[in-house]
């Protein structure tokens, strides 16, 4: 890629020099990298030798490269600094697929370094090679292979630069093994400034479209803010939630967004979508204007296009531009990082606030209660199960709503979106876009390792934490704190709760037999097991857990196998078409 | 609608599978592609033919912009612009119809570049639609081979698209 990069800043001092090898490590110290999560083969063994001689670089040895992959982006969701992994050709770089593609749906910042066959024999279909750079081209933000040592140092700050500015995302470095050949030594520098003349993210919003904004909600009888990912990402959580408390707006959130504002404040909804509050739903339903920040209209959220926010002038602010008017027509784009945008906004709203103490959306808030009424999300917690709403609330109450929770796919992730509010961002990392089942527990190693005194919690699925359950050897070597909350049911909760609502009960190849023992496999990695089976027991069972500062405690709750998430908007329907609990449907909705 | 978009991209392995891969993998519709170096060796210029409404044409333009190699893009359709294709077409030319092809070529400003016994090569440059007409008037069943560029365009005025 032809640029116009920087010289290096001081050329007198005399560049080191280096293999190809050791460029990688080097590389990456000068990145500030703090952990590398990898599993050597063939391809790399140049880079884990140079690793090795190097020792200051902290790398953790995963079990599968899936869980590298997921271990980086947890790492990288928890801190907001770039993932990296490192894995070798072919299996390794395949396995990792899913976890690039999982990073890439949510935007997450990554680098991940992929072994290749050497340049001479590429394309000759030579052991554990696969064109990696083809492979992965649709599911990263950028990738790249390198063919000669001398572009090594420039590739991998690219590869940083690009992951982690603008919508952040995945990018590969492919790097053929004769590249990394020990014997062959050049000098290094690395370039610290970086400019490309084919990528310039955007900074700031456009001011006109800003104050077109600012003067819509002047107006609004019935504003929302919609806010995603995006606000976590962009670091704009102090700025929207300062806009938000000075608008006096109701706020509802995308489940990756969540965190980002209070949820536990009172002008936050819930959150909205097909497994959202009544009143997020209905307050989406009947907007008058709806701000959305940091948000990709999803069809999770959105439900059918047609019966979307059918009364809202809709403003967007969002750092991609193909993200505004993708899958909804938007009245007001904003192209900017949100955190200044909202900044911007913030400022010119309250130069224009109006002087009176009336609200103007005090009658909004009356609708708003009405519906809050329905208690959308009650469940019957009579009966001798443990339900997995209780679950998740008892797991609020122990923690006090301060973990770092990881999340693996399915109801037990609705169910943890419903029931543990987050009151800051960067706590609730789960993969949104893709659904990866088996993210959770490698997710929670990477948090872990970011913030070893914290506490972190993964909550997953029978069926979700067998997809990568060989990462207990992980926790077990680098002795990580990390709590499980296995909400067991026996099933594949959501493919059952879909096969009840709409496929008449034919629960096909959803049960989950042949369970193992979870107590006893977690004990032969060396880890605490736990059986928790009535819900009179759970609260102990939990602080007995949590009060384990350094062991990793797994627990197996057995849960009510026929609860369902509710409400939801099923495929194709409208906000305003939820089901609710059956327990609810029959009182009179407001 | 029909779209007519110049990219200039940087010269590099894979940025044309790139722009490829987009359209397949969002179900964008490409009629044609035509990507060849610039005058900077550091770039390449595609040109591209698409279909699909307004909001279709402009996720296609973001998308392209997005594109790390993308370093400019100009949707020639939203100005006065030229567009040319080439063709080469190979007929069958046999007594009678050797004068008849000849005088076809001619009336299109087209030139036989290649003549055996029993065939003429031509070669037509124009817009897709002279193209589209030549195939037209050429009699039935003398076609042997057809193989076109796919258009390429440029905006009229002084304007370029350049860095």
């Amino acid at each position: 890629m032809a640029l116009t990069e920087a010289q290096p800043e001081d050329t007198n001092v005399a560049a080191k020099e280096l293999s190809g090898a050791e460029i990688v490590i080097e590389a990456l110290i000068d990145e500030g990298v703090e952990y590398v999560f990898g599993y050597p083969g063939g391809a790399v063994l140049h880079i884990y030798d140079a690793l090795f001689k190097r020792g200051s670089l902290k790398h953790i040895l995963v079990r599968h490269e899936q869980a590298a992959a997921h271990a980086a982006d947890g790492y990288a969701r928890a801190t907001g600094h770039c993932g990296v992994c490192l894995v070798t050709s072919g299996p390794g770089a395949t396995n990792a697929v899913t976890g690039i593609a999982t990073a890439y749906m949510d935007s997450i910042p990554m680098v991940i370094l992929t072994g290749q066959v050497p340049t001479p024999v590429i394309g000759s279909d030579a052991f554990q090679e696969v064109d990696t750079v083809g492979i992965t081209r649709p599911c990263v933000k950028h990738n790249f292979l390198v063919k000669d040592v001398k572009d090594l140092a420039i590739t991998i700050r690219k590869a940083f630069y690009i992951a982690t500015t603008g919508r952040p995302g995945p990018v590969v470095v492919d790097i053929p093994k004769d590249v990394t050949d020990p014997g062959i030594k050049i000098p290094y520098v690395y370039p610290r400034e970086i400019k490309m003349r084919s990528y310039s993210p955007v900074e700031k919003g456009h001011h006109g479209q800003i104050k077109r904004a600012v003067d819509l909600m002047l107006q609004a009888k019935r504003p929302v803010f919609y806010t995603g990912g995006g606000v976590v990402l962009g670091e704009g959580s102090a700025q929207l939630t300062e806009l938000v408390r000075t608008t006096g707006f109701p706020i509802t959130s995308t489940l990756m967004g969540l965190g980002a504002y209070p949820m536990t404040d009172p002008q936050f909804l819930g959150m909205l979508g097909m497994h959202g509050t009544y009143e997020a739903n209905m307050a989406m339903h009947e907007t008058d204007v709806l701000i959305a920040v940091g948000a990709r209209f999803d069809d999770r959220v959105t439900g059918k296009i047609e019966h979307f926010c059918p009364h809202a002038q809709i403003v967007h602010i969002d750092v991609d531009p193909s993200s505004i008017a993708k899958n909804v027509k938007v009245d007001i784009p904003i192209v900017g990082q949100v955190a200044s945008v909202l900044a911007d906004m913030l400022r010119l709203y309250q130069e224009r606030k109006p002087k009176s103490s009336e609200s103007p959306v005090a009658d909004w808030w009356t609708k708003i209660a009405q519906w809050r009424g329905v208690e959308c999300l009650k469940y019957d917690g009579s009966g001798p199960a443990i339900k997995p709403q209780f679950a998740v609330e008892t797991l609020y109450k122990v923690t006090k709503g301060e973990l770092y929770l990881a999340s693996d796919v399915g109801q037990h992730q609705m169910f943890a979106a419903q029931f543990y509010p987050f009151d800051q961002p960067r706590r609730w990392i789960n993969s949104g876009g893709l659904g990866t089942m088996g993210y959770g527990l490698p997710a929670a190693i990477g948090a872990q390792l970011a913030y070893p005194d914290a506490q972190v919690a993964c909550i997953t699925g029978d069926a979700s934490i067998l997809m990568c359950i060989q990462e207990l050897a992980t926790c077990q070597q680098y002795q990580l704190p990390i709590k499980v909350l296995l909400l067991n049911n026996g099933y594949m909760g959501m493919v059952r709760q879909w096969q009840e609502l709409f496929y008449e009960s034919r629960y096909s190849h959803s049960y989950v037999d042949a369970l193992p023992d979870f107590v006893k496999l977690s004990e032969s990695f060396g880890h605490v097991g736990m059986r928790i089976e009535r819900p009179e027991d759970l609260e102990d069972a939990m602080r007995e857990a949590f009060a384990m500062k350094d062991r990793f405690v797994f627990m197996d709750v057995i849960v009510d196998p026929t609860e369902n998430v509710y409400p939801m908007i099923a495929a194709g329907k409208g906000h305003h078409e939820m089901h609710l609990s059956p327990s609810l449907s029959d009182r009179e909705l407001a | 609608m029909r779209h007519i978009i110049a990219v200039l991209l940087e010269n590099e392995a894979g940025a044309l599978s790139r722009v490829a891969g987009l359209f397949s993998a969002r179900g964008y519709n490409i009629e044609s592609l035509t990507v060849a170096p610039t005058d900077d060796p550091t770039l390449s210029r595609m040109t591209l033919v698409t279909t699909g409404n307004d909001e279709i044409v402009e996720q296609i333009k973001k998308q392209l912009n997005k594109l790390i190699d993308t370093v400019k893009l100009l949707d020639l359709s939203e100005g006065p612009h030229i567009e040319r294709e080439m063709m080469l077409v190979k007929v069958r030319a046999e007594r009678q119809d050797r004068e008849e092809l000849k005088r076809l070529t001619e009336i299109f400003r087209a030139k036989i570049i290649d003549v055996t016994d029993t065939s003429y090569v031509v070669e037509l440059t124009g817009a897709s639609k002279k193209l589209d007409a030549f195939i037209d008037a050429v009699p039935e069943g003398l076609i042997i081979e057809v193989v076109r560029s796919g258009p390429t365009g440029i905006a009229r005025g002084e304007k370029g698209l350049s860095l």
